[in-house]
């Protein structure tokens, strides 16, 4: 969905119209458990999240003053909810990732400086649609430390702005650009190694 | 370990990718990197890989579903929404 779609329905509900009212609870409902699921590990605190987090969203809808910014703020109060249902050390804790580990390796066979790298060119293709890819993007951020996870998750797979992003994880600007740097950096050299790998699986 | 054989200018466009993949440099940052992957083909590839690993997350749709959501757990949000719009202040 859209986010015009999504600030269409939330201003039907503001303005008392309940019709909108099952679509914009499967659509948050999903993309919060989604959210949580990453961020928590759990099936059933995603679930709990969801729930605890929309209603307090329909308990406090007149706080949203301007409709343009609902997804943001429901994934600001998502990931309070979340944090409050964190089980720590549920996998990949906070750490600090560094830029130079992720520096590719050049080969200089032949003189020429080469890069080691997989073959990207079939990408994207309908592969995204086969589980395997799916899957390995999945784990890859999965396995990121929690504090680059949840810029990742609301940056690239929420597509939320650097600025919304800031304020929904109260870090500035410039931190969530390094993060999101290095998230990607680690997520990009997990499907490298799974491209590299699986040669025969790409046409 | 490989690092000393990039040189700087390929770790300083590096560094930058992503804000130059989010068009969030300035101008003149912008054209200094095109600058630079005009002449350096490892650049754009390592570039292309990164742009696509973001465009994969922009077309990522979740394997995983919540549960149906419940009658009760409906009916509880339906009700927290009611409430919501019963608790205004009538306009007049
Ligand atoms: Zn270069």
């Amino acid at each position: 969905m859209e986010r015009d779609t999504e600030v269409e329905l939330a201003r039907q509900l503001i303005a008392g119209n309940p019709e909108a009212f099952d679509r914009f609870v499967e659509h948050f409902r999903a993309k919060i458990f989604h959210y949580s699921w990453l961020m928590c590990g759990q099936r059933e605190d995603a679930e709990e999240v969801a729930q605890e987090t929309l209603l307090k969203v329909f308990e406090s809808f007149d706080h949203l003053r301007d409709p343009e910014r609902v997804r943001p703020w429901i994934f600001q109060i998502a990931k309070n909810a979340c944090l409050m249902k964190r089980r720590k050390s549920v996998f990949a804790p906070s750490k600090e990732l560094s830029l130079d580990e992720f520096l590719p390796t050049m080969s200089h066979a032949g003189g020429h400086g080469k890069l080691q790298i997989a073959d990207w060119s079939s990408l994207p293709d309908d592969r995204m649609l086969r589980s395997e890819l799916k899957g390995v993007l999945e784990q890859a951020i999965g396995e990121l430390p929690e504090n680059y996870r949840s810029v990742m998750l609301l940056r690239d797979v929420e597509e939320l702005s650097t600025l919304e992003t800031a304020q929904i994880l109260d870090l500035t600007e410039d931190v969530v650009k390094t993060r999101l740097h290095r998230a990607r950096l680690a997520v990009r050299q997990k499907l490298d190694e799974y491209l590299s790998t699986s040669p025969a699986r790409g046409k | 370990m490989a690092s000393h054989e990039h040189n700087e200018k390929c770790k300083e466009v590096f560094s930058l990718l992503s804000e130059y993949l989010d068009l969030e440099l300035t101008a003149e940052a912008c054209q200094e990197i095109e600058a630079h992957l005009v002449g350096c083909p490892p650049c754009i590839e390592f570039a292309e890989s990164l742009r696509k690993t973001v465009d994969l997350c922009h077309r990522y749709q979740p394997t995983e579903l919540p549960d149906p959501l419940g009658q009760q757990a409906r009916e509880q949000l339906l009700d927290a929404y009611r409430k919501m719009l019963a608790g205004r202040k009538p306009v007049s």
